[in-house]
């Protein structure tokens, strides 16, 4: 019994290690999207994010500035799909593509710049993990959560933040509107487009942290395009979690978990392709399932032109 | 015959009209894409002069560059196809994918036939391939309104991995290589300029582009597709199948992709391998966007596509700028040309000097 | 001091007698879009705690006017003055700081958010950076009760009626203290009664000390309503006038320019032996749990207007999508030329015989990115003579779109400019001139002639009177009362998915068809 509970907790940590990422991307897309700016380009950010996060490390030898560089070169990218979005009505969908090539010839240009190796950069200083020794004994909450990274902590102070910010406070109640009916929110005297321009920093600070987890926060090394599809995994979680920051935390746990349990259920002998086509196969199983629940911010992908009105 | 030559003006007009956008994207993008080489610690003239002599230096390089071109001609087509319906395939990589396996075991195991009848049977099967993989998204849209990008970008990494478990557990080829045994002479397409990319494939290339044309603007289908693009309840209005018409460019698009596979594999490697196309299917996104999801616009965007990333082989060679460099440029292209706004405000704040000079007042 | 104006009583107020301060003057206010001159040197002087009407017909720029006050439009040169004071409004933040509310025409609001949301947003209560819902419940249902609004402050917006969201909207102005209140075609989406009680609130608040100022093109309540009109042509400012010496003939010359016959034309009446072309029987429609359409029977016959009226939402978008095809009926039969329809499709009933003039032009019934050419031939691409085993027939194409142009006096330099070059006006007989030169002999048309200049107006309801000689069948739908009475040779009333009323147009008055609309059914009940 206890046997089992410990093996259940060395699967949720699993799970949790795969899902940090995956909620950071779909927090980012969420907050965005709450605005009225669709994002395809948070795969995009969060490899600017891993970038950031080995270079800022591998500069000054702490992974913690790393984190900030992480979120900082995020943020550039995800201005510039603002600046393109909201100030040039450029489509969302493109846009978001558009950033995402970018952001994978900027960094793998800049890898080999710098490390001058075209597949990964040195290893850098990473930002370890948090040991919770006074959990060791307890069988399941010992094994899942006694060694995790800091950015699990975070990632969940955040979820509850957000959740206060958006339902309870009034900047949330207008950023809402906003994605809802801009219009509406315009008329009201709510300047339109600073929200969108605040949303969208917040959106790119978010996917720096996710990126930077992958690789400071993990292998502690950038290689490229090591992002691999999770941004957009990512986005499919924030539908599947209704673009609500606790519906996003269990996306995310539901995506970690079945894949951890497909890794164990696989074992050794199964071949490695079939096991690396899996999160790609179930992100389109949580599409199919969450069809009729899929409804966005109204006004998601419009861009906000007041003379139109 | 006054009245000829008016029409031949007005469109000649208007065909220069639609490429001034492109061109000046171009040269925005040249100039940004030099700032972020020289930011990086290279040199924009070496590698834009490397990039031009690898493309068109001689004869064998221009054969090269068309050959080049050949695949990205049709991913271009498939996304813009796609786009002209209101779909947004991005897709065509993993289509492109599926496309190819197919091709090769047509070519493979399908013995006896003389290479008329045997090649059209493989591009078909391509075809086919790719359209059903293309479809598989296009059907989860119109059944269950799934995000048809999500979905297609997620199918790009499944075909992937399911065509590498496919050369590498059931029709791998002798040695340490992973790709299958080379396919039958008979579905080999022939080469156009000896020991180049350059098949009979990039004929094939530019005869679709035309049939594209044709359809577009002659067809029913042509014109209930675009109806559709633009305004779907005016479409449905209109009598358009909107369920049927978006299944069938889907399946279009993705027939359309899974042949620039076919063709990649029998014309230019003669077998599968893992991690033949470097992106044609993505290059295809950008193709489309610069192209602005015109026939004609495409087939010359994929040239120029082709130029750059066979140019960008000799420039990996001759400086130490990476081939991705390309991936660079691509993306400035999509946002600049998709942006018609930065070159309109940069129009207008020319024509604000221009007028400010002339009588000191705001225009 | 009562003064009987207009046959109708009202007070006046304090601002309106003896010593006038102005609220509000616009000099010279120039606005521009593209080659269009929206707004050419306007004028506009509005005194204090007075009801002013602005008039004008469909694109005369009287909105332009508003949304410049309102800050959402910067003008091109001009000058307002709030109360002798000058004022410049960057947004529509500016001009709420000001005190002037706007209560647009299509509704500013979230569907998903609940009255309370909306009405406080932008001036929330909050404790901090909380928002304090509580409070703001309490006092959107204070302001509710002080002038009878009837709102429930915690309901969505989405659940509501039309006559309510308005009222949510007039609150929206309220709450934020606007003592000027700008109403943007605020009768269009009422019945009468609501348009009565929205009346008794405007002169509640004029009492009050508020000034209104409502754009309108409806001349019957300009005389009811207002103190003032302003008449607006063409982007150009006509003049100012008292209402009591003014009428609503005078009112429409000044708003065309022209004499205008506004007297009603009686509709000849059905052949008796007319065969019946169309019928719906006992239709029910349902689309995610709700029920739009609730057994509703019909019947035109051959040379017959049937006008169904009623107030926007109460189910006449799905009975026109279940007529012509574009949704499937739930229950019920249609039945085309004796026979019964299966499997409906747009293109099917085309087949049939049904042309379809829908009620919204940029949404279903033009693809603006297209030719007018391409737009002419929509909906019959798989026509015959338009097209043969999928490929069009181009040459044809050309020859008859330059003709159905023609016909239709649709002014235009040629078929293959895009469609948005046209005036509204035009873009609508593009609409009309494609379903009536295929010759349907059942034709539904949709609020024909919603956002339409008055030339064009007479033009469309002249040959809608054509086709009913021709023999044709025609299902007219509108929310213009004047328009069924004056086209209909019967007229059915829609309330709530039902048919609430049927019979001949001069069985039924306003007053009658006022009721009606609303829900009541009376006395004299259903006919034929």
């Amino acid at each position: 019994m206890m046997d089992l509970l410990s093996q259940a907790g060395v699967l949720f940590s699993s799970a949790i290690r795969t899902a940090i990422p995956i909620v950071y991307g779909a927090m980012a897309c969420m907050i965005c999207e709450l605005s009225g700016i669709v994002n395809i380009g948070v795969e995009g950010m969060m490899l600017a994010g891993s970038f950031g996060g080995v270079l800022g490390s591998y500069l000054t030898g702490s992974a913690w500035i790393g984190l900030l560089f992480a979120m900082a070169f995020a943020m550039v990218f995800a201005l510039l799909h603002g600046i393109l979005t909201i100030r040039f009505k450029t489509g969302h969908i493109i846009s978001g593509l558009g950033i995402n090539l970018l952001a994978s010839g900027i960094t793998t240009l800049l890898l080999v710049s710098i490390w001058n190796n075209r597949g990964k950069s040195d290893a850098v200083a990473g930002l370890g993990t948090v040991q919770l020794t006074f959990l060791k004994n307890i069988p399941f909450i010992g094994e899942a959560f006694g060694n995790l990274s800091p950015l699990f902590f975070l990632m969940v102070l955040l979820i509850i933040g957000f959740w206060i910010l958006l339902y309870k406070t009034v900047w949330g109640l207008r950023l809402r509107t906003v994605g809802e009916s801009p219009k509406t929110a315009d008329s009201a005297g709510i300047n339109v487009t600073k929200m969108q321009y605040t949303a969208v920093l917040l959106c790119g600070a978010l996917a720096g942290i996710g990126g930077a987890y992958l690789s400071i926060g993990d292998i502690g090394l950038f290689a490229r395009d090591m992002v691999a599809g999770r941004g957009y995994i990512a986005m499919a979680v924030n539908i599947f979690g209704g673009w609500n920051p606790l519906g996003v935390l269990c996306g995310g746990m539901v995506f970690g978990i079945a894949q951890s349990t497909q890794f164990r259920l696989q074992g050794d002998n199964f071949p490695v392709q079939i096991v690396q086509m899996l999160p790609y196969l179930l992100t389109i199983l949580v599409l199919i399932l969450v069809k009729n629940r899929a409804r966005g911010p109204s006004a998601a992908g419009k861009s906000f032109d007041r003379a139109e009105v | 015959m006054d009245n000829a030559k008016h029409k031949a003006l007005t469109i000649l007009i208007k065909a220069g009209k639609q490429l001034v956008l492109p061109l000046i994207s171009i040269v925005l993008v040249f100039i940004v894409s030099s700032v972020i080489l020289l930011f990086s610690g290279h040199s924009p003239i070496s590698a834009y002069g490397a990039m031009i002599s690898g493309a068109f230096g001689d004869m064998g390089k221009i054969a090269d560059t068309l050959g080049t071109a050949t695949p990205l001609i049709l991913t271009g087509l498939a996304v813009a196809i796609a786009m002209k319906g209101g779909a947004v395939n991005i897709g065509c990589e993993g289509q492109l994918y599926v496309g190819a396996m197919a091709a090769t075991i047509t070519g493979i195991f399908v013995k006896g036939l003389p290479a008329v009848l045997h090649i059209p049977l493989c591009l078909l099967a391509a075809m086919v391939a790719g359209g059903l993989w293309a479809s598989f998204a296009g059907w989860l849209k119109v059944r269950l309104q799934t995000n048809e990008v999500i979905v297609t970008i997620m199918l790009n990494y499944i075909a992937i991995y399911l065509t590498d478990y496919i050369v590498t557990y059931w029709i791998k080829a002798e040695g340490m290589v992973v790709k299958t045994p080379n396919v039958l002479d008979s579905a080999l397409l022939m080469k156009l300029y000896p020991h180049s990319r350059l098949t009979i494939g990039f004929i094939i290339a530019v005869v679709i582009t035309v049939l594209l044309y044709w359809m577009l603007k002659k067809t029913v289908f042509g014109f209930e597709l675009q109806a559709m693009g633009y305004n779907r309840a005016a479409a449905e209005t209109g009598g358009v199948n909107l369920n049927k018409c978006f299944m069938a460019a889907m399946l279009l698009s993705g027939a359309l992709a899974g042949l620039a596979g076919a063709v990649e594999v029998l014309g230019v490697h003669k077998y599968f391998i893992k991690g033949f196309s470097p992106g044609y299917g993505y290059d295809g996104l950008s193709i489309a966007v610069l192209g602005q999801n015109t026939p004609i616009g495409v087939a010359v965007s994929a040239v120029l596509f082709g130029a750059l990333r066979s140019g960008a082989t000799m420039m990996d060679r001759a400086t130490n700028i990476p081939g991705d460099f390309v991936v660079i440029l691509q993306a400035l292209i999509i946002l600049f040309v998709a942006t018609p706004g930065i070159v309109m405000e940069l129009r207008r704040q020319g024509r604000i000097l221009f007028m400010r000079g002339k009588d000191g007042k705001q225009a | 001091m009562l003064s009987l104006c207009g046959g109708f009583p009202f007070r006046r107020t304090n601002g309106a007698r003896g010593l006038t301060v102005n609220y509000l003057e616009m000099r010279g206010i120039t606005k521009s879009f593209g080659s269009v001159m929206a707004n050419n040197r306007v004028d506009l002087t509005v005194r204090c705690g007075e009801i002013h009407s602005l008039l004008g017909e469909n694109g005369a720029g009287k909105t332009t006017l508003m949304r410049i006050l309102y800050g959402m439009i910067k003008p091109d040169s001009g000058e307002i003055y709030i109360k002798g004071r000058k004022v410049n409004f960057r947004n529509p933040q500016d001009a709420l700081r000001h005190g002037i509310g706007m209560v647009h025409q299509h509704f500013m609001l979230s569907d998903t958010m609940t009255v309370a949301e909306n009405i406080t947003l932008g001036s929330e209560p909050r404790r901090g950076f909380f928002y304090d819902r509580e409070k703001a419940i309490r006092e959107v249902e204070e302001l509710s009760k002080k002038y009878s609004f009837r709102v429930d402050p915690r309901a969505k917006i989405e659940t509501l009626s039309v006559g309510t969201k308005q009222r949510v909207e007039i609150m929206k102005a309220l709450y934020r203290k606007s003592d000027l209140i700008i109403l943007d075609e605020p009768t269009a989406v009422l019945t009468t009664n609501e348009v009565q009680e929205l009346f008794k609130v405007l002169r509640e608040l004029r009492d009050d000390g508020k000034t209104i100022i409502i754009i309108t093109h409806k001349l019957k309540e300009i005389m009811q309503i207002s103190d003032r009109v302003t008449i607006m042509r063409n982007g150009e400012y006509i003049c100012t006038k008292d209402t009591c010496s003014t009428n609503p003939q005078e009112l429409a010359e000044m708003m065309v320019g022209r004499k205008v016959n506004l007297t009603v034309e009686k509709s000849t009446g059905i052949p008796e032996d007319a065969p019946v072309l169309f019928e719906l029987r006992n239709a029910v429609y349902r689309e995610n749990k709700t029920e739009h359409l609730s057994g509703v029977s019909l019947k035109l016959h051959a040379g017959e207007i049937l006008g169904i009226c009623g107030v926007e939402g109460n189910g006449q978008t799905q009975l026109i999508e279940v007529i012509t095809g574009i949704r499937p009926l739930t229950e019920g039969e249609i039945v085309v030329k004796g026979q019964t329809v299966v499997s409906c499709s747009p293109r099917k009933m085309v087949e049939l015989g049904i042309g379809h003039i829908p009620e919204d032009r940029g949404t279903r019934g033009l693809v603006k990115e297209l030719t007018i050419r391409d737009n002419i031939v929509i909906g019959y691409q798989k026509r015959k003579a338009f097209s043969r085993k999928g490929i069009l027939n181009t040459k044809y194409l050309n020859e008859y779109s330059r003709d159905v142009a023609e016909k239709f006096s649709i002014k235009a330099d040629s078929i293959s400019s895009p469609i948005s070059s046209l005036s509204g006006g035009n873009q609508q007989k593009v609409i009309i001139g494609r379903v009536l030169s295929q010759d349907p002999d059942i034709i539904i048309a949709a609020q024909p002639t919603r956002g339409v200049d008055i030339g064009s107006i007479e033009y469309i309801h002249e040959k809608l009177l054509e086709m009913k000689k021709a023999g044709k069948a025609i299902l007219l739908i509108s929310a213009d009362l004047d328009e069924i009475r004056k086209l209909s040779d019967n007229i059915a009333v829609i309330y709530n998915g039902k048919i609430m009323a049927q019979g001949r147009n001069t069985d039924f008055d306003e007053q009658q068809l006022g009721l009606l609309m609303t829900g009541y059914r009376n006395q004299e009940d259903k006919h034929g």
